[in-house]
């Protein structure tokens, strides 16, 4: 069993009398892929933000590589190699998918403020980024505006972006959120290589997709974990069919 | 062949060079003073729209660097006529009325002041960072306002124009030329400014800070540099504006100057730096016209305005230059 990359311990956050993480726990092993389930509302999005920073939690502790990281500002933990997608596709619009990339390689490079040589013609910044375009197959959308990129091939973008970034570990909120059935295939063939190099921490509802991918499935419930464990025996949990996968049948 | 945009930036550069020799063949030496004020504006204005244009941050109080930069050169030069030690610093130095001294100081003393407005104002954004930042040029507007020694609400005179060795600031041509040369230097100094990885880190922030703190980029700090930067590009505005009609008053920071910075802006062509000297020249020009009319040359301007927010949302330079104006 490799070591933990991330531990979660007893995270509770409240929205008012609504408690969207109530002592969570969750543990991820480095170079697995850790698929996070629950029925809508559990507070799988709340939890992923309090993991990469944008939400501070009410108490509890979230350990990054030993590190403990709650207290840390998203920009520092993003430098540490905790990075994250969105569920809705965050980009630079104006920017073509190269400058877009471009700029995740510039940020994670020690002089993301450099103000010397124009950035566009600098080879450090575009050949890594043309290469990342590439292994997520845009390398012909090179040059669209990240705005007028239809909805699937956003989604590859981001990948490229959070994988330019250098991570460690990548949480993904529902990468396939909103995409076909052809492009879900790209997109699990993308992220099912990247296993072993980079643990990822994937919340999706499509149950295919994450029985397929996952080493381990945590199961959360109004802001808890309620099961945790190879994919095998979280299909076989009964209170998580009655909890959850009851819904599918 | 040269692209549109080539065309546009040579000819415009040597229409300006251009100037004064014509104005004074046709009898207008007043065009040269006209124009001097017009290349101030558009310092000031193209430094504004280093953190508008790109950075996304709407400050309605870039005046008052301009003043700061007025007058830093005024009270320097005040106390250098009078021999009088300059207050609040240490020692008993009493000014200077070399350029070389003065203007650095203006721009040194904007751009702190800047980093400091800025470093308070940035904690917000949107319509809160309007406001916030024209609170701070009112304050400083009332603070100048009540410097009795500097002469309060009338100003201070100057006693004489920054001197510079070998050259006549006094002189109308000469001193156009020294704004003309400043002004170009800025432009091209911003626009390496922009096209660098801290000028990719500005303009992604006006469109998705949130992705660029996710990435792991300590935007705020970036953006606070921009501000500081933006303010300096001001105090040298301020310090040649003080320069040009020989008096430094509190009506420089009213936050009505930093609202007709931000129009000459969108007039001549937001996230473009060369657009706002075009909306610098558009705007004085028309006051110039205008208020030989009627007073109430506003009437006129405003639906004008309009007009260009609605139809022609690349400015002046952007209509004239096509759409390699703005560089995204």
């Amino acid at each position: 069993m490799a070591e933990p990359i991330l531990e979660v311990r007893g995270l509770t956050k409240r929205f008012g009398a609504l408690a969207a993480s109530d002592g969570l726990d969750l543990t991820v092993r480095r170079g697995t892929v850790h698929g996070l389930i629950g029925p809508n509302g559990a507070g799988k999005t709340t939890a992923i933000n309090q993991l990469s920073g944008e939400l501070s939690p009410d108490s509890g502790h979230v350990l990054f590589e030993g590190r403990d990281v709650t207290r840390l500002p998203v920009h520092r933990r993003a430098r540490l190699g905790l990075q994250r997608s969105y569920q809705i596709t965050s980009l630079f619009p104006d920017f073509t998918a190269l400058d877009n990339v471009a700029m995740a390689v510039q940020i994670r490079g020690r002089s993301c403020f450099g103000m010397g040589r124009p950035a566009r013609r600098d080879p450090t910044l575009r050949d890594p980024a043309r290469a990342l375009l590439d292994r997520v197959g845009l390398d012909d959308r090179r040059d669209v505006v990240a705005g007028g990129l239809a909805h699937g091939e956003k989604r590859q973008l981001e990948i490229a972006m959070a994988l330019a970034a250098g991570p460690r570990m990548l949480l993904l909120d529902e990468p396939m959120a909103g995409v076909g059935r052809r492009e879900t295939r790209r997109l699990m063939d993308l992220l099912a290589p990247l296993r072993g190099e980079i643990t990822l921490l994937l919340v999706e509802h499509d149950m295919d997709v994450v029985f397929a991918l996952a080493d381990e499935i945590t199961v959360m419930v109004k802001g808890r974990a309620i099961a945790s464990g190879p994919p095998e025996s979280i299909r076989a949990d009964r209170e998580v069919r009655r909890a959850y996968l009851g819904d599918y049948g | 062949m040269a692209s549109r945009r080539t065309v546009v930036l040579t000819l415009g550069l040597l229409l300006l060079i251009g100037l004064p020799p014509a104005a004074l063949a046709f009898g207008e030496p007043f065009m040269v003073t006209l124009w001097s004020r017009i290349l101030i504006w558009a310092l000031a204005a193209a430094s504004l729209d280093l953190i508008l244009g790109y950075g996304g941050m709407v400050s309605l109080g870039h005046a008052a660097f301009v003043g700061i930069g007025a007058y830093t050169v005024g009270i320097l030069g005040h106390h250098a006529f009078e021999g009088s030690a300059v207050p609040f610093l240490p020692g008993d130095w009493s000014g200077s009325a070399l350029a070389l001294v003065q203007w650095p100081a203006a721009v040194g003393a904007a751009a702190l002041v800047a980093l400091i407005i800025g470093a308070l104002s940035l904690r917000t954004a949107g319509v809160y960072f309007i406001m916030i930042t024209l609170a701070f040029a009112q304050m400083l507007y009332y603070f100048f306002i009540s410097l009795p020694d500097y002469g309060g609400e009338d100003g201070i005179n100057l006693w004489q124009r920054s001197e510079v060795p070998g050259l006549d600031t006094g002189d109308p041509v000469v001193f156009y030329y020294v704004c003309l040369v400043l002004l170009v230097g800025f432009l091209v100094l911003a626009k390496r400014l922009v096209d660098s990885r801290f000028g990719m880190v500005l303009r992604g922030c006006k469109q998705n800070e949130a992705r660029l703190r996710a990435l792991g980029c300590p935007t705020t700090r970036g953006k606070l540099v921009a501000f500081a930067i933006a303010g300096a590009g001001a105090g040298l505005a301020g310090a040649l504006a003080a320069n040009q009609t020989e008096f430094v008053d509190p009506g420089l920071m009213h936050w009505t100057k930093s609202g007709e910075l931000i129009v000459m802006v969108l007039l001549g062509g937001m996230g473009t730096l060369v657009g706002p000297v075009f909306g610098a020249a558009a705007l004085l020009l028309l006051e110039e016209v205008l208020t030989g009319i009627t007073e109430h040359w506003m009437i006129i301007l405003g639906p004008l305005l309009i007009l260009v927010v609605l139809f022609a949302r690349r400015g002046i330079y952007g209509w004239l230059a096509g759409p390699g104006a703005r560089d995204g």
